[in-house]
Formats: structure tokens, sequence, C-alpha cells
């Protein structure tokens, strides 16, 4: 299952790395690529834990840039 | 933002007051109230990020080198990291929010709605909801929602957005329209012919923003660098604060801290992890500005570094249409040759009869015609007004013992016999298209090292074609499958880091395509086998775009290239001079957010970059 996220109020490009590589280590993750520019993130992981990493990555994007609203794109 | 320039200022206020003072209780006071307004907020944000196990992270940096700085007694030095700091960071987001702006401009070719007619009423709709077969109704000016086929009225139509061609494009009645082009003039009707989710438009966007997913090299070794830079950097600090004071007689604490604050200021890779992906993201979106659709950084990459250029022939440099291009008569009468050969070849429905008949022009009176042999490998018999008319190739004329006209050219010679005499013969030739042969001037002026053309068609065709334009490497009568083997083949003459680029219009090349280091499909979004299996689709079906695409792909490296150099150069001249206390805090705070900025202003460049068209 394959999920696009729209990361509103990006502000910063190595926060996003860290995001990235902090989410693609959670259980169930098969990837996770993310577009600074067009603000964008998309998950791809198994379907019965995507709620679990939803809820895991939206922590951790809240962690490193707390201004971010977070949609489904 | 606002609120953020307005903070800035009152700390400045209270920084410039504090200078101007001359008792250094109260300076104190005002140096500290200027550094709360500017930098509490970072600071909050270290101690945050801390509590949640993130040390290296640039507030906790800043925050450490300010502070550091108050309490050696630099209190002045301390207000100018957060102060330049914040300046600099609001400088960078303001040109990440620029070129964010023209990115969305230059994808802004997304239809937001579509008007359709349902049980005769018009009915706006989002493009999602449209229906194949659906009527939909596209005013002056409009956007085309879908890809559709008009069914009443004609217009002009802008392709610019797709292909990059500036000529608007005349559509009528039967016409295709592509979704994401804009209808200029008239008001068109026109049928849907696929849902919204395989339009044009909709898979040009999809390819473009997946691009950046597939990462090029340059952007993996800044993902790498940013990765170990920033812990080896404050370990390298920690060491300097501690080091030599223990070491060296007569160096002070006061002094090498102060040194090693300087290498906590610039030990953000932001400028880098910023900028060079943005300069390939430009490039991606620059090229499909140009109707060059590359579908990842590192192909666009990889396009710099081409050193053979294999094209296929038939639909890529040549346009697929056959013509009659010459009839050498015997009695000099060519037209009565060609109406000979036209009724002769009246019921065949090969390329070959269709380009004669359409040469001839005129209606056939199909009672002139009996007795139509087709005899398989050599041409046609058939008795045309009483006439015994061969028409065919060498073969034919062998066959029947007549002597013919032998000619080598580029193209297919149908030689006519008429009652055992010899005729004459018609030369048909596809056409090379009107850019093939300067596309293949400017690879050459590219120092591309080898120019190669394969064919399925004969050698004189093949020979005709490459020396037409120039071409010095030709390989023809190649099935589908000898063009993978002769790929492959070329592609063990080229140096280790050398690319092999092949372009053909993905009709029949989908596994050569797929076998190239980097697959070129022509002439837009027709074959979807060919889109899934290229790396780079161009929406014209311009063989120039190709040269075109290389000169995109140059610039841009070469602006991710000079963001890297002029990054790290910059950190590590300010971490030289640091070291040997050369450099003040404030200047090397300057420096370093100065360099983002100026290197997102550079990668914005290769947005914008159009290559020069060929002369």
């Amino acid at each position: 299952m394959k999920k696009t996220y729209k990361l509103k109020g990006l502000d910063c490009a190595n926060c996003l790395a860290k995001m990235e590589r902090k989410i693609s280590r959670l259980k169930g993750v098969r990837n996770v690529t993310s577009n600074f520019f067009t603000e964008k993130m998309v998950i791809e992981a198994d379907d019965i834990l995507m709620p679990e990493i939803e809820e895991a990555a939206a922590k951790i994007i809240k962690k490193y840039e707390p201004q971010i609203v977070l949609e489904e794109a | 933002m606002k609120k953020l320039i307005g903070r800035l200022m009152v700390s400045a206020i209270f920084f410039a007051s504090a200078i101007m003072i001359n008792d250094s209780q109260i300076e104190l006071v005002l140096y500290a109230i200027s550094y709360v307004i500017a930098g509490g907020y970072v600071v909050k944000k270290a101690v945050y990020n801390i509590k949640e196990g993130e040390v290296f992270d640039e507030n906790f940096l800043m925050s450490l080198a300010s502070i550091g700085a108050f309490l050696i007694g630099e209190a002045p030095e301390g207000v100018a990291v957060m102060l330049f700091y914040q300046l600099g960071e609001m400088f960078q987001s303001y040109a990440v929010g620029q070129s964010r702006k023209s990115i969305s401009n230059l994808m802004d070719i997304r239809p937001d709605y579509a008007n359709v007619l349902r049980d005769g009423d018009l009915v706006t709709i989002s493009p999602e909801e449209a229906r194949i077969g659906d009527i939909i109704q596209i005013k002056a000016g409009e956007r085309v929602p879908l890809d559709s086929t008009v069914t009443e009225g004609s217009s002009m139509l802008d392709t610019s957005a797709l292909t990059g061609e500036s000529l608007p494009r005349e559509v009528m009645v039967g016409s295709e329209l592509l979704s994401g082009c804009i209808n200029m003039s008239g008001l068109l009707k026109a049928e849907v012919t696929r849902p919204y989710s395989e339009s044009t438009v909709n898979k040009i966007l999809e390819l473009v923003e997946n691009a950046s997913s597939r990462k090029s090299k340059s952007e993996k070794f800044i993902t790498k660098f940013a990765r170990y830079y920033t812990p080896i950097v404050v370990l390298v600090a920690v060491l300097l604060a501690v080091l030599p004071p223990l070491v060296i007689k007569d160096a002070t604490f006061g002094e090498w801290i102060y040194r090693s604050l300087a290498f906590l200021v610039v030990s953000c890779p932001c400028a880098l992890v910023i900028s060079v992906p943005l300069s390939f993201f430009g490039g991606i979106g620059g090229a499909s500005k140009n109707g060059i659709l590359v579908k990842g950084s590192n192909f666009l990459e990889a396009m710099a570094k081409t050193e053979i250029v294999v094209f296929d022939k038939t639909g890529t440099l040549t346009k697929g249409v056959f013509k009659v291009r010459k009839i050498h008569s015997v009695t000099d009468e060519p037209g009565y040759l060609l109406k000979l050969a036209a009724y002769a070849e009246n019921y065949s429905n090969h390329p070959i009869s269709l380009s004669l008949k359409e040469a001839y022009g005129e209606e056939i009176d199909s009672h002139k015609i009996s007795h139509v042999e087709e005899i398989p490998g050599h041409g046609i018999s058939a008795l045309v007004d009483n006439i015994k008319v061969l028409a065919g190739n060498d073969k034919l004329m062998e066959k029947f013992s007549i002597p013919f006209i032998k000619e080598r050219s580029a193209g297919t010679m149908v030689h006519i016999a008429a009652d055992g005499e010899y005729a004459g013969y018609i030369l048909i030739a596809d056409q090379t298209k009107e850019d093939a042969a300067r596309a293949v001037k400017a690879l050459k002026e590219q120092n591309i090292k080898d120019i190669v053309m394969l064919t399925g068609d004969s050698e004189s065709a093949g020979a005709g074609t490459a020396g037409e334009l120039g071409i010095d490497k030709y390989y023809a009568r190649l099935l589908p499958g000898d063009k993978v083997e002769k790929v492959e083949e070329l592609m063990s003459r080229k140096s280790e880091k050398g690319v092999l680029l092949f372009a053909g219009d993905g009709i029949n090349d989908a596994p050569v395509l797929a076998r190239a280091d980097v697959g070129v499909a022509m002439g837009g979004l027709g074959s979807d086998a060919a889109i899934e299996a290229a790396d780079v689709v161009i929406m014209t079906d311009e063989p120039s775009k190709i040269p075109a695409a290389i000169n995109i792909s140059k610039n841009t490296i070469k602006i991710a290239y000079q963001n890297i150099i002029f990054a790290i150069s910059v950190k590590v001249l300010i971490l030289i001079l640091s070291t040997f206390g050369l450099t003040s805090l404030w200047a090397a705070v300057f420096a370093d957010v100065g360099v983002a900025f100026l290197a997102v202003l550079n990668a914005m460049r290769a947005l914008t970059y159009t290559p020069a068209p060929l002369s």
C-alpha cells in the first residue's frame, strides 16, 4: 500500500532527510521517498501495519518540525 | 515571516544600543534582552529536541555556540551569531519559497474542471469524474481537461506546456486533443477517450513529481556527507576546545573555546542538503518545460556522460512516411510510368503501393485492371489497359530477363516493365526529419564519440539515410532482437563511466530502450509500453531534443557541482581560519548562511535554463 502525504510548512531539508530515515526504519515500511520542494512524502508499507505506521510517522514529523500541517494527498 | 522580521528588528535595536553604551552592567543586560528576543525560540526548540534524543540538531548547535560565547565573555558575538543565523534562515526560506513557487507554476498544467454535456445540459465537474465517451466543451482560453477527440468546431491549440513547442497547432473535427493544452480561439466539443488517471497531463505530472525519488549519485553523496559531517565537525570542535590548552603552553581555554565555537556555527550541512537536490529537481522541471520528460535525477545526471548515441532509423530520424522521391522514365513519360505502377499496385495495401497511389493522385478505374498476380518477394504482374505490366524489385526484372537500371540509393526501387520492355523505375523513400541532420551535427559538436544508426531496412536504405544525415556508423537489416544484441555489443566498447543513449520511437524497441543506459522514447505519450520502458520521454518527435537534453543535463550537473564545491570550500575555509583564530564568530555565521542562500539562488538557474536552439 502506498500513501502520499503533503507536509505543509516544511522548512528544513536536513530535517526531512532525518524524518525519511527514521520513518523508513519503522516496522512494516518498505520504502519512503520525499520531496522537499513539492512538500510531499510517499510511504510504502504493509497494509495491516499502515495505521500504526501513519501514527508513528506523524509523530516523527512533528518532532522535527512542529509547525508542519500533515495532509493526505 | 513578518513576525520574525519584527522580532529581529527589535533585537537589532537592543543590540545596537548595547554597543553604544559604555556601562558594562547595562550593556550585558541589553545584550541578553537582544539575545532572548532573537534566539529564544531557537534555544527552546533545542531543549525540546534534546529531550527527544536529537543531539546534532542545528538549533542546539547554534544555541550552544551563542551561549558559549556569552560564557567566555563575548556577549556581542553570541548575539550576532543568533541574529545572523535567524536572518540567514529567513533569506533561505524566502528563496526556497520562491523556488517552490516557480516549480509549482511550471507544473500548473493540471486542469481544475471539465464542462461535460449531460442530457443536453452543460455540467461543470472535476476531470476525475469524467468518463470515456463523455462529450466535453472547451471554450477559448480554457485548458483541455481530458484526452479527447474533437467532434465539433475547430481552433488553434497552444501545446507549449506539454511540448515546449511555441507554434500553435491547428485542430479540427477528428483531431486528437491532449489534456493540458490550451484552447486559443474557437469553441470545441470533444469526446473523452481516456479517463483522467490515464490522461497525458496526469502522466506528465506523476512522472515529474516521482522523478526526484530516483536519486542521482551527487544527491546520494550529499545525503551521506550530511550524516557524517555534523558529528565529525562537533567532535573536532570539542577536541579543539580541550586539547590545545592542555598541550600548548600559554594557550588559554577561553581563546580555544572561542575558536571551537566557530566550528559549531558551520556544522549544519543545510546549504548542500537543499541546493543539490534543488538543482536536479530544477533541471527536471526545466527539461519538462522543453518537452523532455526525465524519469529520474539519476538519468538526468547520466545523460551528461553520454559517449555513444544510438538512433533507431524509422520514426526516429525519419518520418516513417513513404513517399515517391524520384521517377525515372526511359521514354521520358514520368506521368505515364506512375500511372502504370499505381494501376498495377491498386489491390495491394503495402506502404509502398499506398505511396504510389498517393503520388498518382487520380481516381483509379479498376475495370481496366485484370489478371493481377502477386509474386511474393518480387512484385506484381497485372494486365492494365491490355498492357502486361510488371512492377517490382531487381529480382522481378531478373526473373523475366528484362535488363534494368541498377542504382544504389536510399529507399526502395520499383522497376516497371510494359509488355516485356523496361519502362523505368520509381524511387520510394522515407523522408528524414527536418531537424535530424542538425541533431547529428549538434551531437558531434558535443563530442559524442560514436553516433550509430540501427535499422531493419535494407542496406541501401540504411546507407542512404546515414549518408544524408552525416552518421558514420549504421547497421541495417536488423530484426528487433538483433537491435538488443547490437546495443549490447556497442555498450562493451564505451568507457567504464560512459553512457550509451538509445533513442527510438518506442513501438518496437521497448527491449532496447530498457537495455540501454539511458533509453529515450520519442513522439510523446503514444505508446504506454515505451513510456514504461524509457528513462526519458520526448513529447515532440524531434531528434534535436536529444542534444538539448544532454545540454540540460550538463548544465544541471555544472550547477550541482558548483554548489557542492562552493559550499564545502567555504565551510572548510571557515574551519581553517577559525582554527588559527583568524576569524570572528559573526563572520563565520554570516559566511555560512550566505552560502546557503546563494546556493539556493544558483540552483534555481537549473530550472530557468533553456538550451540554445540548434543552428
